[in-house]
């Protein structure tokens, strides 16, 4: 019946179905044609800049001269390992990151039970979609908005205004640690949400019958249960934290490990190899932090 | 089972989270309509003046245009190389299948000025060998990147969810593989593809993280915003333009979502929770 109803096209149909009955008996191939294009890409363009990036913290800047020079040597390593400023702006990273993620997860969690628990199926749907929006909203449109937030005389002045609170958040650290965990926020809420939905509602009940009061049954029940979502969450705000460099700049005047290495990699510095040479100290960090949050079962929760 | 104080502070704690995550954007929406040049708040006076002046700003349709043909371009590789890779992880068994979404979703996940350096690295090394230079190509190769995942993510949801005996009816139906993919897989995948693309495409249109290390001379629109977010002179324009670009970027993406009935951020929690990770 097939065949008759695709009578124009016949002669195009011997080959197209030897093709098909082809690459039905080998497997192989049709894997190779499948996973082949994509992977060869990841390859090719990702790991590949990965390598050269590890490769290129090997060479040096000629400070006379201004060229790179292709030779093989430990000298930025050495100068980050020397500097204390390196050792300083990678302390003050981790713990913004850290700021940043404990800020978002102490967030996330009201919203997180609420969404959970205590919505009807209607609300907590449009809460998921609410939180997912902002997610997908423009990066500079969301540092913008901190920018005029925190802007003298701005919105966020004369809200705290009325509490007679006048902080002089201007472009202290405290402007980056605001702006960064309001960007990541979405992030961190959507796995320690689905972590929430995951918890069984019985042992909720049980640890209530068994005589566990509500901070006891969180304590207990709870937060273990939802600890792979909020590490799973971490690894977000931590790895975005830790690598921005434009929010960090536009809206604050902190050194920090993105800015510093952006700054390094371009402008008068010019110094391509030290910039790809400190590179390395986020992406270790974040190697570390995943290699952690496997054993913590996190990727399940992802 | 919670006692009425726990209650009462959750809905508290809610109602701060969200009210934290809009403020901020309806702020830039409120500002606008601004009249006056100042960020003083609250505006005195509304106007629709700023909408006009940026309107005329011929650097901001170049902008434009750069940014939709990134997009378009990234989102057709991402939508093949996702969808591909998608269908073979969903149908065969090979070793280091768990691993490919962790490749995949590693450019989103590693820190941004990593990416962003490495991908710029290897564009300035292979300038010499394919003549790759920093521009519209390059931001292109660098978009589709880690545009793959989110195609990936909507196609295997899907493949996951679509029961295996839809394909072995129509091939029972005498069906042939061509025939069977075009009107039984196909069909079923529609929704999903376009979703993934819209993802692609807004993830694409906004991004500014990388390209700003690939784009050589050439501006898009987020690197517009970029080139005149510290102006204090041009803030009523950019925040037309922020305006401007929070809308149309919004539009696909919730189209996106509504297409696949569920909220998904960039590792969609459906698809990652059986695949991520070579645990």
């Amino acid at each position: 019946m097939a065949t008759t109803s695709v009578a124009p096209s016949g002669a195009r149909r011997p080959f197209t179905r030897r093709a098909s009955a082809f690459l039905f008996r080998h497997r192989g191939v049709q894997l190779t044609f499948t996973l082949g294009p994509t992977l060869s890409w990841m390859v090719v363009i990702y790991l590949f800049s990965l390598v050269v990036l590890l490769i290129s913290s090997f060479w040096t800047l000629n400070p006379l001269t201004a060229q790179v020079e292709h030779t093989w040597s430990l000298k930025n390593y050495q100068t980050i390992l020397h500097g204390s400023v390196y050792w300083r702006v990678t302390l003050r990273t981790v713990l913004l990151a850290a700021a940043v993620t404990v800020t978002d997860v102490l967030l996330a969690f009201p919203l997180s039970y609420y969404a959970a628990r205590m919505a009807s199926p209607r609300v907590r749907n449009a809460l998921l979609f609410a939180v997912v929006m902002p997610l997908w909203a423009n990066y500079l449109v969301k540092v913008f908005a901190w920018k005029t937030m925190l802007a003298g005389g701005g919105p966020l002045d004369a809200f705290l205004g009325i509490f007679g609170w006048h902080p002089a958040v201007g472009t202290s650290i405290y402007a980056v640690w605001l702006t960064l965990s309001y960007i990541w926020l979405p992030y961190v809420i959507l796995p320690i949400l689905a972590a929430f939905e995951r918890v069984p509602f019985s042992y909720l009940e049980a640890s209530s019958d068994l005589g566990a009061r509500s901070g006891r049954t969180f304590r207990k029940i709870v937060m273990p249960l939802v600890m792979p979502g909020v590490v799973a969450a971490s690894i977000f705000s931590f790895s975005l934290t830790l690598g921005d460099y434009l929010a960090v700049s536009l809206v604050g005047k902190t050194l920090l490990l993105g800015n510093l290495i952006d700054q390094l990699a371009g402008g008068t510095a010019n110094n391509k190899p030290l910039a790809a040479a400190l590179a390395m100290i986020p992406l270790v960090i974040m190697a570390i932090y995943l290699l952690v949050a496997r054993a913590l079962h996190a990727f399940e929760a992802l | 089972m919670e006692s009425r104080f726990v209650r009462i502070a959750v809905r508290l704690g809610a109602g701060f989270t969200m009210a934290f995550l809009y403020v901020p954007l309806v702020v830039v929406v409120i500002y606008a309509f601004n009249k006056s040049v100042s960020g003083a708040w609250p505006p005195q006076l509304f106007t629709l003046k700023w909408f006009h002046v940026a309107w005329q700003d011929s650097n901001l349709h170049t902008a434009l245009w750069t940014s939709i043909v990134a997009a378009i371009c990234a989102t057709c590789i991402a939508l093949l190389l996702g969808t591909l890779a998608s269908f073979a992880v969903h149908r065969f068994s090979f070793f280091g299948r768990d691993a490919v979404s962790f490749i995949l979703v590693l450019p989103i996940a590693l820190p941004g000025i990593v990416t962003a350096l490495a991908l710029s690295s290897a564009v300035e090394s292979s300038r010499t060998s394919i003549g790759l230079t920093f521009g519209l190509a390059a931001i292109i190769l660098g978009h589709a990147t880690f545009c793959v995942v989110v195609v990936y993510n909507n196609v295997i949801a899907r493949l996951r969810r679509t029961p295996g005996s839809l394909t072995e009816a129509s091939m029972d139906l005498g069906g042939d593989g061509p025939t069977t993919f075009r009107r039984v897989t196909l069909p079923n995948m529609r929704t999903a593809l376009i979703a993934g693309a819209l993802l692609a495409f807004g993830l694409s249109f906004d991004e500014i993280v990388v390209t700003k290390y690939l784009a050589g001379t050439v501006l898009t629109l987020p690197l517009w915003i970029y080139g005149n977010i510290q102006r204090a002179f041009n803030r009523p324009i950019v925040n037309v333009v922020a305006l401007v670009v929070l809308v149309l970027s919004m539009i696909p993406i919730y189209i996106a979502q509504r297409l696949t009935g569920t909220a998904q951020g960039i590792t969609s929690a459906e698809a990652e929770a059986e695949e991520a990770g070579p645990g």
